[in-house]
Protein backbone atom coordinates (compact mmCIF):
# COMPACT_ATOMS: atom_id res chain seq x y z
CA UNK A 1 0.00 0.00 0.00
CA UNK A 2 2.11 2.81 -0.96
CA UNK A 3 -0.39 4.77 -3.10
CA UNK A 4 -2.11 7.77 -1.13
CA UNK A 5 -6.31 7.44 -0.66
CA UNK A 6 -6.64 10.33 -2.76
CA UNK A 7 -5.28 8.60 -6.25
CA UNK A 8 -7.98 5.87 -6.50
CA UNK A 9 -10.54 8.25 -7.11
CA UNK A 10 -9.00 9.10 -10.34
CA UNK A 11 -10.48 6.04 -11.44
CA UNK A 12 -13.84 6.16 -9.86
CA UNK A 13 -16.56 7.29 -11.65
CA UNK A 14 -19.20 9.84 -10.21
CA UNK A 15 -22.35 7.44 -9.67
CA UNK A 16 -25.38 8.16 -7.49
CA UNK A 17 -29.24 6.57 -6.93
CA UNK A 18 -31.51 8.49 -9.06
CA UNK A 19 -34.92 8.43 -7.50
CA UNK A 20 -37.63 6.50 -9.04
CA UNK A 21 -41.45 5.91 -8.76
CA UNK A 22 -41.80 2.93 -11.20
CA UNK A 23 -38.74 1.12 -10.75
CA UNK A 24 -38.49 1.00 -6.69
CA UNK A 25 -36.76 -2.00 -5.58
CA UNK A 26 -38.44 -3.92 -2.64
CA UNK A 27 -39.95 -0.27 -1.57
CA UNK A 28 -43.68 0.56 -1.25
CA UNK A 29 -45.18 2.36 -5.02
CA UNK A 30 -47.77 5.16 -4.48
CA UNK A 31 -51.56 3.25 -3.94
CA UNK A 32 -52.97 5.33 -7.31
CA UNK A 33 -50.09 3.99 -8.95
CA UNK A 34 -50.94 0.33 -7.53
CA UNK A 35 -54.13 0.49 -8.10
CA UNK A 36 -53.96 1.46 -12.07
CA UNK A 37 -51.25 -1.09 -12.28
CA UNK A 38 -53.30 -3.97 -10.95
CA UNK A 39 -56.88 -2.68 -13.02
CA UNK A 40 -54.09 -2.43 -16.06
CA UNK A 41 -53.05 -6.63 -15.45
CA UNK A 42 -56.24 -7.57 -15.76
CA UNK A 43 -57.81 -4.86 -18.12
CA UNK A 44 -55.21 -4.84 -20.68
CA UNK A 45 -55.51 -8.60 -21.83
CA UNK A 46 -59.45 -8.04 -22.15
CA UNK A 47 -59.03 -5.00 -24.13
CA UNK A 48 -56.33 -6.54 -26.70
CA UNK A 49 -59.01 -9.69 -26.65
CA UNK A 50 -61.66 -7.16 -27.52
CA UNK A 51 -60.00 -5.43 -30.09
CA UNK A 52 -58.06 -8.42 -31.75
CA UNK A 53 -61.70 -10.04 -32.24
CA UNK A 54 -63.87 -7.30 -33.34
CA UNK A 55 -61.51 -5.07 -35.73
CA UNK A 56 -59.52 -8.11 -37.22
CA UNK A 57 -61.24 -10.72 -39.34
CA UNK A 58 -60.79 -13.95 -37.28
CA UNK A 59 -62.57 -17.04 -37.29
CA UNK A 60 -65.13 -17.36 -33.75
CA UNK A 61 -64.41 -20.93 -33.78
CA UNK A 62 -60.29 -19.80 -33.46
CA UNK A 63 -60.93 -17.02 -30.79
CA UNK A 64 -64.73 -15.94 -30.05
CA UNK A 65 -65.74 -12.21 -28.64
CA UNK A 66 -65.74 -11.52 -25.11
CA UNK A 67 -69.22 -10.86 -25.59
CA UNK A 68 -70.00 -14.58 -27.25
CA UNK A 69 -68.25 -16.21 -24.11
CA UNK A 70 -70.57 -14.10 -21.93
CA UNK A 71 -73.36 -15.43 -24.21
CA UNK A 72 -72.47 -19.17 -23.37
CA UNK A 73 -71.96 -18.39 -19.78
CA UNK A 74 -75.43 -17.26 -19.62
CA UNK A 75 -76.98 -20.37 -21.81
CA UNK A 76 -74.39 -22.57 -19.73
CA UNK A 77 -75.34 -21.14 -16.50
CA UNK A 78 -79.39 -20.83 -17.72
CA UNK A 79 -79.29 -24.89 -18.11
CA UNK A 80 -77.38 -25.32 -14.35
CA UNK A 81 -75.00 -27.21 -16.85
CA UNK A 82 -71.80 -25.33 -15.39
CA UNK A 83 -73.18 -25.34 -11.61
CA UNK A 84 -73.38 -29.13 -11.72
CA UNK A 85 -70.16 -29.29 -13.42
CA UNK A 86 -68.49 -26.78 -10.94
CA UNK A 87 -70.10 -28.73 -8.20
CA UNK A 88 -68.72 -32.16 -9.30
CA UNK A 89 -64.99 -30.56 -9.46
CA UNK A 90 -65.31 -28.77 -6.62
CA UNK A 91 -66.36 -31.94 -4.75
CA UNK A 92 -63.26 -34.18 -6.18
CA UNK A 93 -61.06 -31.71 -5.44
CA UNK A 94 -62.51 -30.99 -1.90
CA UNK A 95 -62.17 -34.57 -0.98
CA UNK A 96 -58.89 -36.00 -2.22
CA UNK A 97 -57.46 -32.65 -1.06
CA UNK A 98 -58.59 -32.54 2.26
CA UNK A 99 -57.63 -36.49 3.07
CA UNK A 100 -54.27 -35.62 1.48
CA UNK A 101 -54.27 -32.44 3.53
CA UNK A 102 -55.21 -34.14 7.09
CA UNK A 103 -52.70 -37.23 6.53
CA UNK A 104 -49.64 -34.84 5.38
CA UNK A 105 -49.84 -32.16 8.23
CA UNK A 106 -49.08 -34.64 10.76
CA UNK A 107 -46.55 -36.68 8.66
CA UNK A 108 -45.01 -33.85 7.80
CA UNK A 109 -44.96 -32.10 11.58
CA UNK A 110 -43.83 -35.77 12.75
CA UNK A 111 -40.99 -36.12 9.68
CA UNK A 112 -39.66 -32.26 11.00
CA UNK A 113 -39.71 -32.35 14.17
CA UNK A 114 -37.78 -36.07 14.78
CA UNK A 115 -35.11 -36.65 12.66
CA UNK A 116 -35.67 -40.94 13.43
CA UNK A 117 -39.13 -40.02 11.22
CA UNK A 118 -37.43 -38.05 8.85
CA UNK A 119 -34.82 -40.64 8.19
CA UNK A 120 -37.47 -43.12 7.30
CA UNK A 121 -39.76 -41.46 5.59
CA UNK A 122 -38.04 -38.48 3.44
CA UNK A 123 -36.16 -40.40 0.86
CA UNK A 124 -39.61 -42.42 -0.38
CA UNK A 125 -41.65 -39.50 -0.41
CA UNK A 126 -38.77 -37.21 -2.20
CA UNK A 127 -38.55 -40.25 -4.75
CA UNK A 128 -42.41 -40.00 -4.94
CA UNK A 129 -42.77 -36.19 -5.62
CA UNK A 130 -40.48 -36.57 -8.40
CA UNK A 131 -42.93 -38.98 -10.17
CA UNK A 132 -45.73 -36.48 -11.97
CA UNK A 133 -49.17 -37.31 -10.28
CA UNK A 134 -50.82 -37.48 -14.02
CA UNK A 135 -48.77 -40.09 -14.60
CA UNK A 136 -50.30 -42.42 -12.43
CA UNK A 137 -53.53 -41.97 -14.28
CA UNK A 138 -53.00 -45.31 -15.95
CA UNK A 139 -52.33 -47.12 -13.26
CA UNK A 140 -55.46 -45.91 -10.99
CA UNK A 141 -57.64 -46.78 -14.07
CA UNK A 142 -56.29 -50.35 -14.41
CA UNK A 143 -56.46 -50.19 -10.19
CA UNK A 144 -59.71 -48.55 -9.56
CA UNK A 145 -61.90 -48.21 -12.83
CA UNK A 146 -63.48 -44.46 -14.19
CA UNK A 147 -65.60 -43.90 -11.22
CA UNK A 148 -64.68 -41.27 -8.80
CA UNK A 149 -61.92 -42.79 -6.73
CA UNK A 150 -59.46 -42.85 -8.87
CA UNK A 151 -59.73 -38.90 -9.31
CA UNK A 152 -59.41 -38.69 -5.78
CA UNK A 153 -56.71 -41.01 -5.56
CA UNK A 154 -55.14 -38.49 -8.39
CA UNK A 155 -55.28 -35.82 -6.69
CA UNK A 156 -54.56 -36.98 -2.94
CA UNK A 157 -51.08 -38.69 -4.32
CA UNK A 158 -50.17 -35.11 -6.50
CA UNK A 159 -50.93 -33.54 -3.26
CA UNK A 160 -49.85 -35.93 -0.38
CA UNK A 161 -46.35 -35.62 -1.01
CA UNK A 162 -45.49 -32.24 -1.11
CA UNK A 163 -47.69 -31.19 1.48
CA UNK A 164 -45.63 -33.73 3.81
CA UNK A 165 -42.14 -32.36 2.96
CA UNK A 166 -43.21 -28.75 2.14
CA UNK A 167 -44.89 -28.96 6.32
CA UNK A 168 -41.12 -30.84 7.00
CA UNK A 169 -39.35 -27.70 6.18
CA UNK A 170 -41.56 -25.04 7.65
CA UNK A 171 -40.94 -27.28 10.65
CA UNK A 172 -37.27 -27.44 10.61
CA UNK A 173 -36.87 -23.73 10.41
CA UNK A 174 -38.49 -23.40 14.12
CA UNK A 175 -35.74 -21.66 16.24
CA UNK A 176 -33.77 -23.90 18.48
CA UNK A 177 -34.06 -21.21 21.06
CA UNK A 178 -37.39 -21.26 21.42
CA UNK A 179 -37.60 -25.04 21.90
CA UNK A 180 -35.02 -25.27 24.21
CA UNK A 181 -36.86 -22.10 26.50
CA UNK A 182 -39.83 -24.21 26.93
CA UNK A 183 -37.35 -27.37 27.97
CA UNK A 184 -36.18 -24.93 30.75
CA UNK A 185 -39.73 -23.80 31.32
CA UNK A 186 -40.32 -27.26 32.54
CA UNK A 187 -42.23 -28.55 29.29
CA UNK A 188 -41.54 -31.91 28.40
CA UNK A 189 -41.50 -32.81 24.79
CA UNK A 190 -44.91 -33.25 23.60
CA UNK A 191 -45.67 -29.62 24.92
CA UNK A 192 -43.05 -28.35 23.04
CA UNK A 193 -44.24 -30.38 20.26
CA UNK A 194 -47.89 -28.93 20.25
CA UNK A 195 -48.00 -26.25 22.13
CA UNK A 196 -44.96 -24.73 20.57
CA UNK A 197 -43.67 -25.93 17.76
CA UNK A 198 -47.39 -26.45 16.28
CA UNK A 199 -48.54 -22.96 16.71
CA UNK A 200 -45.66 -21.74 15.02
CA UNK A 201 -45.56 -23.46 12.14
CA UNK A 202 -49.38 -23.41 11.47
CA UNK A 203 -48.88 -19.84 9.03
CA UNK A 204 -46.44 -21.90 7.32
CA UNK A 205 -48.62 -25.09 7.43
CA UNK A 206 -51.26 -23.15 6.00
CA UNK A 207 -49.18 -21.45 3.39
CA UNK A 208 -47.91 -24.91 2.08
CA UNK A 209 -51.83 -26.05 1.75
CA UNK A 210 -53.05 -22.83 -0.34
CA UNK A 211 -49.63 -23.48 -3.03
CA UNK A 212 -50.17 -27.30 -2.63
CA UNK A 213 -54.86 -26.65 -3.50
CA UNK A 214 -53.86 -24.65 -6.73
CA UNK A 215 -51.77 -28.35 -7.52
CA UNK A 216 -55.47 -30.53 -6.83
CA UNK A 217 -57.36 -27.96 -8.46
CA UNK A 218 -54.93 -28.55 -11.64
CA UNK A 219 -55.28 -32.16 -11.23
CA UNK A 220 -59.06 -32.56 -11.14
CA UNK A 221 -59.42 -30.81 -14.18
CA UNK A 222 -56.47 -33.00 -15.89
CA UNK A 223 -58.43 -36.37 -14.37
CA UNK A 224 -61.42 -35.00 -15.64
CA UNK A 225 -60.36 -34.11 -19.32
CA UNK A 226 -59.37 -38.20 -19.67
CA UNK A 227 -62.42 -39.34 -18.54
CA UNK A 228 -65.98 -38.26 -17.14
CA UNK A 229 -69.39 -38.04 -16.84
CA UNK A 230 -69.44 -34.25 -15.61
CA UNK A 231 -66.92 -31.74 -14.47
CA UNK A 232 -65.61 -28.65 -16.02
CA UNK A 233 -62.23 -30.34 -17.09
CA UNK A 234 -64.83 -32.87 -19.30
CA UNK A 235 -66.95 -29.46 -20.24
CA UNK A 236 -64.13 -28.35 -21.86
CA UNK A 237 -63.00 -31.32 -23.60
CA UNK A 238 -66.65 -32.02 -24.87
CA UNK A 239 -66.81 -28.59 -25.80
CA UNK A 240 -63.25 -28.74 -27.94
CA UNK A 241 -64.82 -31.82 -29.58
CA UNK A 242 -68.08 -29.58 -30.89
CA UNK A 243 -65.81 -26.87 -31.75
CA UNK A 244 -67.56 -24.68 -29.15
CA UNK A 245 -64.84 -22.59 -28.37
CA UNK A 246 -66.30 -20.30 -26.57
CA UNK A 247 -67.58 -22.74 -24.31
CA UNK A 248 -63.83 -23.70 -23.69
CA UNK A 249 -63.25 -20.16 -22.92
CA UNK A 250 -66.28 -19.86 -20.28
CA UNK A 251 -64.75 -23.33 -18.46
CA UNK A 252 -61.15 -22.07 -18.78
CA UNK A 253 -62.51 -18.91 -16.97
CA UNK A 254 -64.53 -20.14 -14.44
CA UNK A 255 -61.63 -22.54 -13.66
CA UNK A 256 -59.14 -19.68 -12.95
CA UNK A 257 -61.35 -17.37 -10.83
CA UNK A 258 -62.02 -20.13 -8.51
CA UNK A 259 -58.88 -21.19 -7.93
CA UNK A 260 -58.30 -17.57 -7.62
CA UNK A 261 -61.22 -17.46 -5.08
CA UNK A 262 -59.47 -20.45 -3.09
CA UNK A 263 -55.93 -18.59 -2.98
CA UNK A 264 -57.67 -15.43 -1.28
CA UNK A 265 -59.36 -17.24 1.10
CA UNK A 266 -56.09 -18.70 2.20
CA UNK A 267 -54.40 -15.60 2.21
CA UNK A 268 -57.58 -14.14 4.41
CA UNK A 269 -57.85 -17.26 6.71
CA UNK A 270 -53.91 -17.35 7.14
CA UNK A 271 -53.95 -13.30 7.94
CA UNK A 272 -57.09 -13.91 10.65
CA UNK A 273 -56.01 -16.74 12.45
CA UNK A 274 -52.04 -15.92 12.35
CA UNK A 275 -52.24 -11.96 13.55
CA UNK A 276 -48.48 -12.19 15.09
CA UNK A 277 -47.39 -13.59 11.67
CA UNK A 278 -48.80 -11.06 9.32
CA UNK A 279 -45.44 -8.74 8.94
CA UNK A 280 -43.17 -11.90 8.03
CA UNK A 281 -45.22 -12.63 5.00
CA UNK B 1 -23.20 -23.77 48.79
CA UNK B 2 -26.31 -22.93 46.47
CA UNK B 3 -25.13 -23.28 42.88
CA UNK B 4 -21.84 -25.45 42.33
CA UNK B 5 -19.44 -26.32 40.02
CA UNK B 6 -16.73 -29.43 40.12
CA UNK B 7 -13.69 -30.01 37.92
CA UNK B 8 -16.21 -29.02 34.54
CA UNK B 9 -14.95 -30.19 31.57
CA UNK B 10 -16.31 -29.72 28.68
CA UNK B 11 -14.79 -31.03 25.03
CA UNK B 12 -16.61 -30.71 21.60
CA UNK B 13 -15.72 -33.38 19.12
CA UNK B 14 -14.31 -32.40 15.93
CA UNK B 15 -12.82 -33.84 13.06
CA UNK B 16 -9.36 -32.95 14.62
CA UNK B 17 -9.98 -34.51 17.33
CA UNK B 18 -11.38 -33.30 21.00
CA UNK B 19 -11.25 -29.33 21.41
CA UNK B 20 -11.58 -28.49 25.07
CA UNK B 21 -13.42 -25.64 25.42
CA UNK B 22 -14.22 -25.21 29.18
CA UNK B 23 -11.40 -26.96 31.58
CA UNK B 24 -11.63 -27.55 35.46
CA UNK B 25 -13.90 -24.80 36.21
CA UNK B 26 -14.83 -24.53 39.96
CA UNK B 27 -17.32 -22.11 40.57
CA UNK B 28 -19.25 -21.95 44.44
CA UNK B 29 -22.26 -19.28 44.53
CA UNK B 30 -24.11 -18.75 47.79
CA UNK B 31 -27.95 -18.25 47.79
CA UNK B 32 -29.18 -14.56 46.79
CA UNK B 33 -25.89 -13.09 44.94
CA UNK B 34 -25.48 -11.66 41.91
CA UNK B 35 -22.26 -13.76 39.90
CA UNK B 36 -21.18 -12.21 36.55
CA UNK B 37 -18.75 -14.47 34.23
CA UNK B 38 -16.97 -12.09 32.07
CA UNK B 39 -14.79 -13.30 29.10
CA UNK B 40 -14.21 -12.52 25.54
CA UNK B 41 -15.87 -14.76 22.73
CA UNK B 42 -13.83 -18.25 22.70
CA UNK B 43 -14.15 -18.38 26.30
CA UNK B 44 -16.60 -20.89 27.03
CA UNK B 45 -19.32 -18.99 29.09
CA UNK B 46 -22.02 -19.49 26.67
CA UNK B 47 -20.97 -23.28 26.70
CA UNK B 48 -20.43 -23.17 30.86
CA UNK B 49 -24.28 -21.52 30.71
CA UNK B 50 -25.96 -24.20 28.71
CA UNK B 51 -24.25 -26.89 31.18
CA UNK B 52 -25.57 -25.10 34.26
CA UNK B 53 -29.13 -24.93 32.31
CA UNK B 54 -28.76 -28.47 31.07
CA UNK B 55 -29.11 -27.91 27.71
CA UNK B 56 -25.71 -29.66 26.82
CA UNK B 57 -23.69 -31.96 29.10
CA UNK B 58 -20.41 -31.94 30.63
CA UNK B 59 -17.87 -34.16 29.53
CA UNK B 60 -16.89 -34.54 33.30
CA UNK B 61 -17.38 -33.12 36.36
CA UNK B 62 -20.88 -31.65 38.24
CA UNK B 63 -22.92 -29.00 38.58
CA UNK B 64 -25.16 -29.02 41.39
CA UNK B 65 -28.19 -26.39 42.49
CA UNK B 66 -29.43 -26.85 45.61
CA UNK B 67 -27.69 -29.94 46.63
CA UNK B 68 -29.73 -32.02 43.50
CA UNK B 69 -27.19 -32.42 40.25
CA UNK B 70 -28.12 -31.49 36.88
CA UNK B 71 -29.10 -33.90 34.38
CA UNK B 72 -31.53 -31.70 32.21
CA UNK B 73 -33.23 -28.64 31.81
CA UNK B 74 -36.03 -28.41 34.26
CA UNK B 75 -37.80 -24.53 36.14
CA UNK B 76 -35.49 -24.56 39.11
CA UNK B 77 -33.14 -22.99 37.04
CA UNK B 78 -34.74 -19.98 35.15
CA UNK B 79 -32.76 -18.49 31.68
CA UNK B 80 -33.15 -15.29 29.46
CA UNK B 81 -31.34 -15.31 26.44
CA UNK B 82 -29.42 -12.71 24.35
CA UNK B 83 -31.89 -13.26 21.26
CA UNK B 84 -35.59 -13.11 22.05
CA UNK B 85 -37.23 -15.90 22.33
CA UNK B 86 -40.90 -14.98 23.60
CA UNK B 87 -43.51 -17.10 21.97
CA UNK B 88 -44.66 -14.64 19.00
CA UNK B 89 -48.67 -15.66 18.71
CA UNK B 90 -48.82 -15.32 22.34
CA UNK B 91 -49.91 -12.06 24.60
CA UNK B 92 -47.57 -10.56 26.49
CA UNK B 93 -49.28 -12.47 29.64
CA UNK B 94 -49.70 -15.59 28.06
CA UNK B 95 -45.98 -15.39 27.59
CA UNK B 96 -45.20 -15.17 30.96
CA UNK B 97 -47.73 -17.76 32.04
CA UNK B 98 -46.19 -20.30 29.77
CA UNK B 99 -44.00 -21.84 32.58
CA UNK B 100 -46.71 -22.51 34.88
CA UNK B 101 -49.08 -23.99 32.40
CA UNK B 102 -46.50 -26.04 31.02
CA UNK B 103 -46.08 -27.55 34.87
CA UNK B 104 -49.88 -27.72 35.22
CA UNK B 105 -50.65 -24.48 37.13
CA UNK B 106 -54.76 -23.86 38.01
CA UNK B 107 -55.61 -21.24 35.34
CA UNK B 108 -56.58 -18.82 38.28
CA UNK B 109 -53.12 -18.93 39.78
CA UNK B 110 -51.00 -18.55 37.17
CA UNK B 111 -52.98 -15.50 35.73
CA UNK B 112 -52.34 -14.06 38.87
CA UNK B 113 -48.72 -14.77 39.60
CA UNK B 114 -47.89 -13.49 36.08
CA UNK B 115 -49.64 -10.21 36.71
CA UNK B 116 -47.57 -10.08 39.83
CA UNK B 117 -44.38 -10.38 37.38
CA UNK B 118 -45.53 -8.72 35.27
CA UNK B 119 -45.99 -5.59 37.68
CA UNK B 120 -42.68 -6.04 38.78
CA UNK B 121 -40.83 -5.66 35.43
CA UNK B 122 -42.91 -2.65 35.04
CA UNK B 123 -45.38 -4.18 31.88
CA UNK B 124 -48.81 -4.54 33.28
CA UNK B 125 -50.09 -2.32 31.09
CA UNK B 126 -48.94 -4.10 27.83
CA UNK B 127 -49.88 -7.47 28.94
CA UNK B 128 -51.69 -7.76 26.28
CA UNK B 129 -49.29 -6.41 23.27
CA UNK B 130 -47.78 -9.30 21.40
CA UNK B 131 -43.87 -9.36 21.44
CA UNK B 132 -43.12 -7.69 17.78
CA UNK B 133 -44.89 -4.63 19.39
CA UNK B 134 -42.58 -4.60 22.30
CA UNK B 135 -39.11 -2.50 22.15
CA UNK B 136 -36.04 -4.67 22.78
CA UNK B 137 -35.65 -3.46 26.52
CA UNK B 138 -39.30 -4.39 26.81
CA UNK B 139 -38.92 -7.32 25.48
CA UNK B 140 -36.43 -8.47 27.61
CA UNK B 141 -38.20 -7.11 30.90
CA UNK B 142 -41.24 -9.63 29.41
CA UNK B 143 -38.70 -12.70 29.08
CA UNK B 144 -36.98 -11.76 32.80
CA UNK B 145 -41.04 -12.08 33.86
CA UNK B 146 -41.32 -14.96 31.77
CA UNK B 147 -38.30 -16.85 33.50
CA UNK B 148 -39.41 -15.11 37.42
CA UNK B 149 -43.03 -16.61 37.28
CA UNK B 150 -42.16 -20.45 38.73
CA UNK B 151 -39.72 -18.40 41.19
CA UNK B 152 -36.31 -20.51 39.93
CA UNK B 153 -33.68 -21.12 42.40
CA UNK B 154 -31.35 -19.21 40.40
CA UNK B 155 -31.75 -17.27 37.48
CA UNK B 156 -28.73 -17.74 34.41
CA UNK B 157 -28.74 -15.00 32.20
CA UNK B 158 -26.80 -15.17 28.62
CA UNK B 159 -25.59 -11.59 27.67
CA UNK B 160 -29.49 -10.42 27.86
CA UNK B 161 -28.29 -6.77 27.10
CA UNK B 162 -26.04 -7.42 24.24
CA UNK B 163 -28.19 -6.28 21.71
CA UNK B 164 -29.84 -3.20 23.57
CA UNK B 165 -28.67 0.23 22.96
CA UNK B 166 -26.50 2.14 25.33
CA UNK B 167 -29.23 4.23 26.96
CA UNK B 168 -31.86 1.41 27.17
CA UNK B 169 -28.95 -0.75 28.70
CA UNK B 170 -28.29 1.46 31.32
CA UNK B 171 -32.01 1.48 32.61
CA UNK B 172 -31.97 -2.04 32.25
CA UNK B 173 -29.31 -2.50 34.98
CA UNK B 174 -30.63 -0.19 37.13
CA UNK B 175 -34.02 -2.52 36.72
CA UNK B 176 -31.81 -5.33 36.94
CA UNK B 177 -30.17 -4.25 40.42
CA UNK B 178 -33.83 -3.00 41.94
CA UNK B 179 -35.28 -6.31 41.19
CA UNK B 180 -32.41 -8.35 42.31
CA UNK B 181 -32.47 -6.49 45.85
CA UNK B 182 -36.54 -7.08 45.98
CA UNK B 183 -36.82 -10.31 45.22
CA UNK B 184 -33.41 -11.57 46.48
CA UNK B 185 -32.96 -14.45 43.68
CA UNK B 186 -29.79 -16.25 42.74
CA UNK B 187 -28.65 -14.67 39.45
CA UNK B 188 -25.56 -16.28 37.45
CA UNK B 189 -25.26 -14.09 34.01
CA UNK B 190 -22.35 -14.08 31.48
CA UNK B 191 -20.99 -11.14 29.80
CA UNK B 192 -18.16 -9.76 27.24
CA UNK B 193 -18.99 -6.24 28.89
CA UNK B 194 -16.59 -5.65 31.92
CA UNK B 195 -18.10 -2.32 32.72
CA UNK B 196 -21.56 -3.99 32.96
CA UNK B 197 -20.05 -6.40 35.19
CA UNK B 198 -18.67 -4.42 37.81
CA UNK B 199 -21.46 -2.42 38.04
CA UNK B 200 -24.27 -5.58 38.63
CA UNK B 201 -22.82 -8.00 40.22
CA UNK B 202 -21.12 -8.62 43.73
CA UNK B 203 -19.06 -11.22 42.23
CA UNK B 204 -16.91 -11.76 39.18
CA UNK B 205 -15.46 -14.80 37.64
CA UNK B 206 -13.04 -13.50 34.74
CA UNK B 207 -12.80 -16.45 31.97
CA UNK B 208 -9.70 -16.72 30.08
CA UNK B 209 -10.09 -18.17 26.60
CA UNK B 210 -9.08 -21.42 24.39
CA UNK B 211 -9.52 -23.28 26.74
CA UNK B 212 -12.41 -21.35 28.62
CA UNK B 213 -10.54 -21.47 32.05
CA UNK B 214 -11.26 -19.51 35.73
CA UNK B 215 -8.30 -16.98 35.72
CA UNK B 216 -9.44 -14.81 38.43
CA UNK B 217 -12.47 -14.35 41.00
CA UNK B 218 -13.01 -10.88 42.14
CA UNK B 219 -15.26 -9.57 45.04
CA UNK B 220 -16.90 -6.07 43.96
CA UNK B 221 -17.40 -4.02 46.95
CA UNK B 222 -18.93 -0.46 45.65
CA UNK B 223 -20.31 1.81 48.20
CA UNK B 224 -23.59 2.30 46.06
CA UNK B 225 -24.78 1.16 42.38
CA UNK B 226 -25.89 4.29 40.91
CA UNK B 227 -24.51 5.83 37.47
CA UNK B 228 -22.04 8.09 39.14
CA UNK B 229 -20.44 5.20 40.75
CA UNK B 230 -19.04 4.98 37.24
CA UNK B 231 -16.96 8.03 37.38
CA UNK B 232 -15.35 7.43 40.69
CA UNK B 233 -12.15 5.53 40.81
CA UNK B 234 -13.01 2.46 42.88
CA UNK B 235 -15.37 1.36 40.10
CA UNK B 236 -12.61 2.51 37.62
CA UNK B 237 -9.67 0.26 39.56
CA UNK B 238 -12.28 -3.21 39.40
CA UNK B 239 -12.62 -2.02 35.75
CA UNK B 240 -9.18 -1.79 34.17
CA UNK B 241 -7.78 -4.44 36.47
CA UNK B 242 -10.33 -7.02 34.38
CA UNK B 243 -9.77 -5.12 31.43
CA UNK B 244 -5.63 -5.26 31.94
CA UNK B 245 -6.41 -8.89 32.36
CA UNK B 246 -8.50 -9.74 29.49
CA UNK B 247 -6.06 -7.93 27.18
CA UNK B 248 -2.97 -9.77 28.88
CA UNK B 249 -5.14 -13.10 28.40
CA UNK B 250 -6.02 -12.19 25.00
CA UNK B 251 -2.55 -11.34 23.36
CA UNK B 252 -1.42 -14.94 25.09
CA UNK B 253 -3.82 -16.62 23.33
CA UNK B 254 -3.20 -15.10 19.68
CA UNK B 255 0.46 -15.84 20.14
CA UNK B 256 -0.34 -19.03 21.33
CA UNK B 257 -2.81 -19.32 17.90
Amino acid sequence: MTESPQSIRAFIRPKTLNPTVFWRLAEDIPKPLNTTLIVMSVGVPLLLWWLVTTVGNIDPKFLPTPAKVLVAFGRLWSTRELLKDTVASLWRVGVGFLLAAILSIPVGVLMGSFPSIRALLEPLFGLMRYMPAPAFIPLLILYLGIGEEPKITLIFIGVFFFNSLMVMDTVKFVPKDLIESTYILGGDRIQSLFQVIFPYVLPGILDACRINLAAAWQLVIVSELIAANEGLGRRISVAGRFLRTDEIFVGLIVIGVIGLSFDLLFQYLLRVSCKWASQQR
Amino acid sequence: MYLQINSLNKNFETKDGPLVVLKDINMLIEQGEYICAVGASGSGKSTLLRQIAGLDTPTSGQITVDGKRVTGPGPDRGMVFQQYTLYPWMSVQQNTEFGLKLLGVPKKVRREQASYYLNVVGLTEFSQALPKQLSGGMKQRAAIARALVSEPKVLLMDEPFGALDIHTKESMHEFMLDLWRRTNITIFMITHDVEEAVFLSNRIYALGARPGTVRKEMSINLPERTQSIKRQSKFQDYRDELMDLMRKHGQEALAAA
